[in-house]
């Protein structure tokens, strides 16, 4: 489960990366990759070992001139962190 | 109707680039062509980068550098570079063989995403045995390094019937090893395992016994290690999907430039795969006749052509279909609604009763000796 205390951080077993072919985000795995829409990959990208969980919902709640996406991300950021996409530090 | 044989072509996202057919090892199931001796030519490194910038800008992203053994080319570290600068995802599909330190470390800053070792068992003697050469040992030490330089690690083994009594032991090395994928590969029967078949495929029972192993192990590391398991096709009714689909998603380069839609595509006769000397990738993707020959679903016969499945399974592997009914564009013999699954079955049978009886039929192992005779 995702705390809000610690860092989260992208996993370096994956990679997050734009693909021009496509038009999206994608992540690459051995095998497979998943295609990312535009939330799912603005919330990953703020996965860099700066922020934790507070900080990055207030980054995109500035960036997107809105509020109240603390559920959303949260519930993102939990199947995030089950497949492995990201870490605590 | 207008526009009823129009299809939407869609770029390939895989490219699998076989740099050379040479290999130090022997399996048994190689998927190589029984004939690859006929074709020694390799691509330059200057054809290569050629190859993997157009087929980048068409899309591709995966990206496997396989074989043969792809350790035989020198200039392996330089692709890897330009892959790497192109933005591809690279996997080097390896036997280990010559593997050293040095090397992963080199291929790391290169920028090689992971690196796919191969064993053949999970003890010394049958893999040594399975693969014609005395590796084992470095093998497991190749793994080690592997997993010490920050790669992910892929472990794959090819399951048959000389291998599948040691499913449980082959889950604990892999556990062990600390793999962070195991591909459990079925062995498929085309190439080399096709003509060794009768001693590589195991019986409903051993199969569906192993599957129990699998499946209870899969639950046991759920969240460690990930299992991709490939299903030996012959027990189940319905055919893969194969490659998603003929020229949808996947490309191969063979050693000397000719593409293919499927990696075993050169034994399908008539195809005239083009060669990438002559075309460019959107030329050979888009235009060629090779890769629209079983694109959409206007090539298919019955049973496929009045099917509500085939947009799932497109009619199964065209490989299959010519292999046992002489017909590439036939529907793959193991689905059930095909005519002649009979010879499915009687294959299974071929191998039973040699499983069961008391003699063992020698396996044509995969070298330059047995290559020529075909
Ligand atoms: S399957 Fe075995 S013989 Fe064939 S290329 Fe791979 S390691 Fe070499
Ligand atoms: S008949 Fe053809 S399309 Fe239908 S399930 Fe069988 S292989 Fe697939």
């Amino acid at each position: 489960m995702i705390n809000t205390e610690t860092t989260l951080r992208f996993s370096p077993m994956y990679r997050l990366q734009w693909e021009e072919a496509q038009q999206k985000f994608v992540i690459l795995y051995p095998e497979g990759m998943v295609e990312l829409n535009q939330s799912s990959a603005e919330i990953l990208k703020l996965c860099d070992g700066s922020r934790a969980l507070p900080a990055i919902v207030a980054e995109l709640e500035q960036k997107f001139a809105t509020s109240g996406l603390t559920n959303d991300v949260t519930n993102f950021l939990n199947v995030a962190l089950q497949n492995g996409w990201i870490q605590h530090d | 109707m207008a526009g009823s044989n129009t299809i939407n072509i869609t770029s390939p996202r895989w490219l699998l680039a076989e740099l050379s057919y040479k290999c130090p090892l022997q399996c048994p199931y190689c998927s190589n062509p029984l004939d690859y001796a006929k074709y020694p030519n390799e691509l330059s490194t200057d054809d290569w980068k050629r190859v993997l910038s157009q087929a980048r800008k068409m899309g591709a992203v995966q990206l496997g550098f396989s074989g043969g053994e792809p350790l035989t080319r020198q200039d392996l570290p330089e692709l890897v570079g330009y892959a790497r600068e192109l933005g591809y995802y690279s996997n080097l599909i390896t036997s280990g063989y010559g593997l050293t330190e040095e090397k992963i470390i080199e291929l790391k800053q290169a920028g090689l995403d992971h690196i796919q070792v191969s064993i053949q068992a999970s003890s010394q003697e049958l893999n040594d045995h399975l693969a014609g050469t005395t590796t084992y040992q470095h093998k497991q030490e190749v793994a080690r390094l592997v997993k010490k330089h920050g790669y992910p690690m892929v472990l794959c083994v090819v399951i048959h019937r000389q291998n599948i009594h040691q499913m449980s032991e082959i889950l604990a090395m892999a556990e062990s090893l600390g793999a962070d994928y195991l591909e459990l590969a079925n062995t498929q029967y085309y190439g080399w395992a096709h003509i060794n078949r009768d001693a590589l495929l195991p019986t409903r029972e051993q199969f569906a016994e192993a599957e129990k192993i699998a499946q209870a192990f899969k639950e046991k590391v759920a969240g460690k290690m990930k299992i991709y398991y490939v299903v030996p096709d012959y027990y189940e009714d319905r055919p893969k999907a194969c490659m998603n689909g003929w020229a949808t998603t996947f490309l191969t380069i063979a050693p000397d430039g000719t593409a293919l839609p499927c990696h075993s595509a050169r034994e399908l006769p008539g195809l005239d795969c083009p060669n990438v000397n002559d075309f460019s990738i959107e030329q050979i993707w888009n235009e060629s006749k090779a890769f629209n020959f079983f694109r959409g679903t206007d090539w298919m016969q019955e049973p496929c052509r009045s099917c509500d499945e085939k947009h799932k399974d497109f009619g199964g592997c065209r490989c299959q279909a010519f292999l046992f009914n002489g017909d590439a564009a036939s529907t793959d013999p193991v689905c059930s609604k095909s005519p002649e699954r009979h010879r499915i079955d009687a294959a299974i049978n071929s191998a039973r009763e040699l499983a069961l009886s008391a003699d063992e039929k020698p396996l044509v192992f995969r070298n330059s000796k047995n290559s020529k005779q075909f």
